[in-house]
């Protein structure tokens, strides 16, 4: 799945500048805490989440997450934007709810990519 | 135009495109080897050379000095007058608006905004034409400058790559250090993202600043949130591995072993409510790095250990 597929389908506005390079998205998974993410993410997955710091885009970096979508129409602070533009990250919003989003992603055919249990190591 | 005051904390903003506006020159993104009309050419014919050469506007020039500029909008008022056979000199613009090519692009930048045209004429020191500037030359100019960068960060990369390689001692290490600060949750993350960029530059496997990358940040959340004081982020890289290592002075772990359980968190319901505290932290370190010692001596501090080992295809000293 591409950027602009994502954007569709989550009825969502992508609130960064485009990638210089194209974006695609293998997987999904959901969280709000930030130790989860880094617990269980696959790389090349799209992140959707309630939390709206510059933490969720430090966490993109480090576990190499290609989108985040913010769910609930929630507006993320300026910092948040600035730091998603300086490494290159996308940011989309969509009004959507977290479990509606996630719904429809799947529905789409892209798969989750959040690991079952610490143990099932994805490094 | 007033100069804009800048600030340090609008200086820290401002992007590497704005940055380049300063930076590039006008002379280096115009068209150069443009075509010229002669003053004394008729209007019909200068109607032809517009159509055949699709140009909206072409500078007029009489032994190499500019003197005017003819465009689409004066062949128009030719037309409607009937005047085809005037010559130019007759109906072109006079009132003209130039730039120097020695000038930073951001003047380009500032007349276009301050003035009608699509197009400026560019003159050297001595008044002569050397080109014609359009804001499509800009922004092709900053494009390219843009993926000049790109492929300077590779030069660097592969440099740096080559560090051990062009260095030989009895042991060879880079050492990184980091002060986190406690409470600050804004550049919270900032060192462990710079560690794993160092560790790409240097070669390492994509698997391998990743999973340093993890437990960093892991590590660096853990100084921001439990120190009194904050702490440091130290990490040794050496051809076979990499040593990190946080420590802090207080307030100490009460149970060690109760920490490492994957959920157990201390953390505050404030703490919680910014994503963090999820009691995963050392578990996740834990499952990153192939050795992981943990000595915390109630209020005295906490020294945490991290190893992660490169065997031959992840060495950061090779390609």
């Amino acid at each position: 799945m591409n950027l602009s597929e994502l954007i569709k389908l989550t009825k969502g506005n992508l609130l960064t500048k485009k990638p210089t390079e194209e974006c695609v998205i293998s997987g999904a998974m959901a969280a709000d805490l930030m130790s989860d993410v880094l617990a269980s993410i696959k790389p090349e997955a799209v992140l959707l989440t309630g939390l709206c710091n510059p933490q969720v885009v430090r966490t993109a970096t480090i576990a190499d997450i290609r989108a985040i979508v913010f769910v609930r129409g929630k507006y993320p602070d300026p910092d948040t934007v600035l730091l998603a533009n300086e490494e290159n990250i996308p940011l989309i919003i969509t009004d959507l709810g977290l479990f509606e989003a996630c719904g429809i992603l799947y529905q789409a055919g892209l798969p989750s990519f959040e690991l079952k249990s610490p143990e099932d190591s994805v490094l | 135009m007033k100069q804009l005051e800048i600030s340090d904390e609008y200086a820290e903003n401002i992007t590497r495109v704005e940055e380049l506006a300063y930076e590039l020159r006008i002379n280096e993104v115009m068209t150069e080897n443009i075509y010229c009309l002669d003053p004394n050419m008729k209007m019909e014919e200068a109607l032809d050379i517009f159509q055949e050469k699709r140009f909206s506007g072409a500078p007029v020039t009489e032994q190499d000095k500019l003197i005017g500029i003819l465009s689409i909008e004066d062949l128009i008022r030719a037309l409607r007058g009937n005047q085809l056979d005037a010559t130019v000199r007759n109906f072109m613009t006079t009132n003209l608006t130039t730039v120097c090519g020695f000038d930073p692009v951001v003047e380009a930048l500032k007349t276009f905004a301050l003035s009608k045209f699509g197009r400026l004429p560019v003159l050297d020191r001595e008044g002569n034409l050397i080109g014609i500037i359009t804001k499509g030359d800009i922004s092709n100019g900053l494009l390219s400058a843009l993926q000049r960068d790109y492929h300077a960060e590779e030069l660097i990369r592969y440099r740096a790559s080559h560090l051990f390689e062009d260095i030989v001692s009895g042991r060879t290490s880079l050492i990184l250090r980091y002060d986190i600060r406690k409470g600050d949750f804004i550049q919270g993350g900032n060192a462990s993202s710079k560690i794993k960029r160092a560790l790409l530059r240097l070669g390492a496997s994509p698997q391998i600043a990743r999973r340093c990358g993890i437990a960093a940040y892991e590590a660096e959340m853990n100084l921001i949130i439990h120190t009194n004081h904050g702490g440091t982020l130290r990490v040794e890289i050496e051809p076979h591995k990499i040593t990190m290592e946080a420590y802090d002075d207080g307030p100490g772990i009460e149970d060690v072993e109760l920490a490492m359980k994957a959920g157990y968190s201390t953390a505050t319901h404030e703490i919680r409510e910014m994503g963090f505290g999820a009691g995963m932290g050392l578990v996740n370190i834990k499952r990153c790095v192939d050795e992981m010692r943990l000595i915390s001596t109630k209020d005295r501090g906490t020294n945490l250990y991290m190893i992660i080992f490169l065997n031959d295809s992840t060495q950061p000293n090779k390609d």
